[in-house]
């Protein structure tokens, strides 16, 4: 199986990468290549670096990059600003969607689309196809239409708002999409909606990584990869049962493991 | 039946989508250019003297061959002036005006009489045709009667015959007092009298052209109506006059939008408007302001200093004010309501954008005098750069205002470091059966609010205008559909680069 994904060029290439915040070391060189097809999950610890990594893919501002490179399909794209990397098909689903007063969701999602489509060389939707589309989108997720004229996010329950995550991703159709603590703060039933949502937009093309705690989103979608993070590197790597075993010998390990070395 | 109901029930909603989307296209491009109505026409005008004396105001009259008791209305009003001092309880910081250096009356030369378009100067109709305000008949606006006025005069009033068949009068205030002598005679001056302040005694004294409408009773009038005001000349002031009658049972909506070429002197605009609503009539009121803001370093620019007041004289009258205010180096304003009739209602809605270094001080009085009256304020101060922008307003209950009840809301949005915002809310209350709620907020667009949308591919300019925008949504609601794509054509500012 490995073998024959192999063939193909990676999607993301993180190399050696470190970066900081306010002067304070994060991330102290960190590899992964993702090729399409594959799922990978990042696991560890409150704090060890995981949420960061996955901004500054995403080009989040305050995070400087002090070594190492970012490749996505095979550029780098380290000085690139976030609106570039996410019209070039780099996806971040949020551990905390952002609420935004006033702006009609339904907006949000046609112009975020169309910048989208634009890079695509896609016609872009008026307001009339678009609703179609999101209509046909909406069903991947289970969301009632009533979601769309309400603000972005505002006054969402966590599960809705992970689910308009979700959303999001099927209507960018992203190369790789990196969701951040997707499965936090979500019942069981919700839990396998936005499961199935991701499987159902991902294909042979598409890398995903998934960052998380629990070993329940795993058990929905099973990943190639299973990378732990600690104190702002990947201590190891695996295949999905690494994460059965993390869930049985707790975060402790990673701690002793750090002690070791 | 079932069938077509749901049938214009969906129309309604996609035109009613379509409208905020027009709607939501004004902030984007507020923010995104530049100013593009500086340009100047270059055309003859007629001239007199710089300067302000009797003399001047006697000149004034003369040249529009006004009846007596106008003279002596502006005479009255130029004594009181004289003994005035120009206010400075704002705190807006402006050199002071010298009003001996400003010329009073500038007009563009054409035939002494025009009975039809054809007859105006092709450079006027073109002026407003690049304004995007075509007056020529192929060309006009189709649900807008607009009334031109071009420095001192009004140029054109399209729609006249067709409004005059329901009784509307609309026409310039010069024309008017020699067509409609008795109606202003008993209204001007009745709302915002000539002692009111400073620059109402001022306007009173020189005011040179404006629009006047007459709705008569049980007439709604069947087009939004429209004054367009462009100031041409660097160095007079502009001094407009607008009165709107609405008599028992009527309503109409009317909107002003007003533009001027970029000078490195200051220009100073001062108007005023007067609506009186009888019975059961109601008016709405829409300003789209655009006036030259000045340049990045605050040169030039206008100054507007403005006395916008309505009165609700009937029982159940309204009178609602609307306002987005992007331009002028200072802009001083206060729409206001004098509820008088039982159960009278006044609205203020209004969006002021400042950049750069403008200076914007404005909001309502809503004063609440008869009965079950009600007033709804609702403002939103966006200020960029350097700017200052305040909200301040009154909201005063008298002693027979019973069961009266006002709500206010006051946001202000930050961007940058630098700019800032203050409201302040004054509230008398002498009647305590009345209901005063304010509330009031301050936001500023947060660095994870603008990378969530950057994230999802939008452009960086693009995220605070949709966030902007959105702020602004419960005012722009309240603007009338028919001026949007108008309004879309006036408003342009430039935030680009404030922020960060």
């Amino acid at each position: 199986m490995q073998s024959k994904m192999k063939e193909s060029y990676p999607i993301l290439e993180v190399d050696n990468l470190f970066a900081s915040t306010d002067n304070l070391p994060i991330l102290k060189g960190v590899s992964l290549t993702v090729y399409p097809g594959e799922i990978h999950a990042i696991m560890g610890r409150n704090g060890c670096g995981k949420s960061t990594l996955s901004k500054i893919i995403a080009g989040h501002p305050s995070y400087n990059i002090t070594n190492g490179e970012i490749k996505f399909s095979g550029e780098n794209i380290n000085s690139l600003e976030p609106e570039e990397r996410a019209q070039s098909g780099i996806f971040l689903g949020f551990q905390y969607p952002i609420e935004i007063p006033g702006v009609s969701n339904l907006e949000f999602l046609r112009v975020s689309t169309n910048a989208r489509r634009k890079f695509l060389n896609k016609e872009e939707l008026d307001t009339f196809d678009f609703e179609e589309l999101v209509k046909e989108k909406l069903e991947l997720v289970k969301m009632d239409q009533a979601f769309l004229s309400r603000s972005v996010n505002q006054g969402f329950s966590g599960g809705e708002k992970k689910r308009n995550e979700i959303l999001q991703m099927a209507l960018l159709e992203p190369k790789i999409a990196i969701l951040d603590e997707t499965d936090s703060g979500l019942d069981i039933d919700a839990l396998r909606i936005v499961a199935s949502g991701i499987k159902k937009i991902s294909n042979a093309q598409t890398g995903i990584i998934l960052i998380t705690h629990y070993q329940r989103l795993l058990d929905e979608i099973e990943p190639n990869y299973v990378h732990v993070m600690a104190d702002g590197q990947i201590i190891k790597t695996g295949g999905s049962d690494l994460a059965v075993e993390l869930e049985k010998k707790g975060y402790e390990w990673t701690d002793n493991f750090l002690q070791q070395t | 039946m079932g069938v077509s109901f749901v049938k214009v029930y969906k129309d309604n909603c996609n035109r009613l989508f379509l409208d905020n989307m027009v709607k939501e296209n004004l902030v984007k491009d507020v923010v995104k250019e530049p100013y593009k109505y500086g340009f100047i026409t270059d055309i003859e005008t007629e001239k007199i003297a710089k300067g302000l004396n009797e003399d001047i105001i006697r000149l004034i009259s003369q040249k529009k061959e006004e009846p007596k008791y106008l003279l002596d209305f502006r005479l009255k009003a130029f004594k009181k002036w004289q003994k005035m001092e120009e206010p400075d309880w704002a705190g807006l910081g402006y050199k002071k005006i010298d009003y001996q250096d400003i010329i009073y009356y500038s007009a563009p030369k054409q035939k002494e009489k025009i009975s039809s378009l054809d007859e105006v100067d092709p450079k006027l109709l073109e002026t407003f045709d690049k304004l995007g305000i075509p007056l020529t008949e192929q060309k006009k606006l189709t649900n807008v009667a607009v009334d031109a006025v071009f420095d001192s005069v009004s140029i054109a009033t399209t729609f006249r015959e067709e409004l005059a068949g329901h009784g509307v009068i609309f026409c310039s205030i010069s024309e008017a007092v020699k067509t409609h002598s008795d109606l202003i005679e008993k209204y001007l001056g009745t709302v915002v009298p000539a002692s009111d302040n400073y620059f109402a005694a001022l306007n009173s004294a020189v005011f040179s052209d404006g629009s006047f409408v007459y709705i008569p009773k049980g007439v709604k009038c069947p087009m939004d109506l429209s004054s367009y005001f462009r100031i041409n000349s660097g160095d007079s002031g502009q001094f407009e006059r607008t009165l709107i009658i609405a008599e028992e049972s009527s309503s109409v909506s009317y909107l002003e939008g007003c533009t001027a070429p970029m000078f490195d002197t200051n220009t100073l605009h001062a108007a005023v408007v007067e609506l009186i609503a009888l019975d059961d009539a109601s008016i709405k009121y829409s300003t789209v302001q655009n006036w030259y803001a000045g340049d990045e370093e605050g040169v030039g620019g206008i100054f507007n200093f403005v006395t916008k007041r309505g009165k609700c004289l009937g029982k159940r009258s309204k009178i609602s004010w609307s306002q987005v205010e992007t331009g002028s180096a200072i802009t001083w304003k206060y729409p206001s309501c004098l509820l008088l009739g039982e159960e009278s209602v006044g609205e203020f809605y209004s969006v002021a954008l400042t950049n750069n270094l403008q200076q914007a001080d404005t909001g309502t009085k809503m004063i609440h005098i008869g009965p079950k009256t009600k007033s709804t304020i609702v403002s939103k101060g966006i200020s960029a750069g350097n700017s200052i922008n305040s909200y301040r307003g009154l909201v005063k209950m008298g002693t027979k205002a019973t069961g009266s009840r006002n709500y206010s809301q006051c946001d202000s949005m930050l961007i940058g470091d630098q700019a800032s915002a203050n409201t302040f809310p004054y509230i008398k209350s002498q009647q305590p059966n009345s209901d005063i709620e304010h509330e009031a907020s301050t936001c500023r667009i947060s660095e994870d609010q603008l990378f969530y949308l950057q994230s999802r591919g939008i452009e960086f300019e693009e995220a605070i205008s949709m966030m902007v925008s959105g702020f602004c949504r419960d005012v722009f609601n309240q603007l009338p559909m028919e001026f949007a794509a108008e309004a879309d054509k006036l408003l342009s500012l430039k935030l680009e680069g404030s922020v960060g």
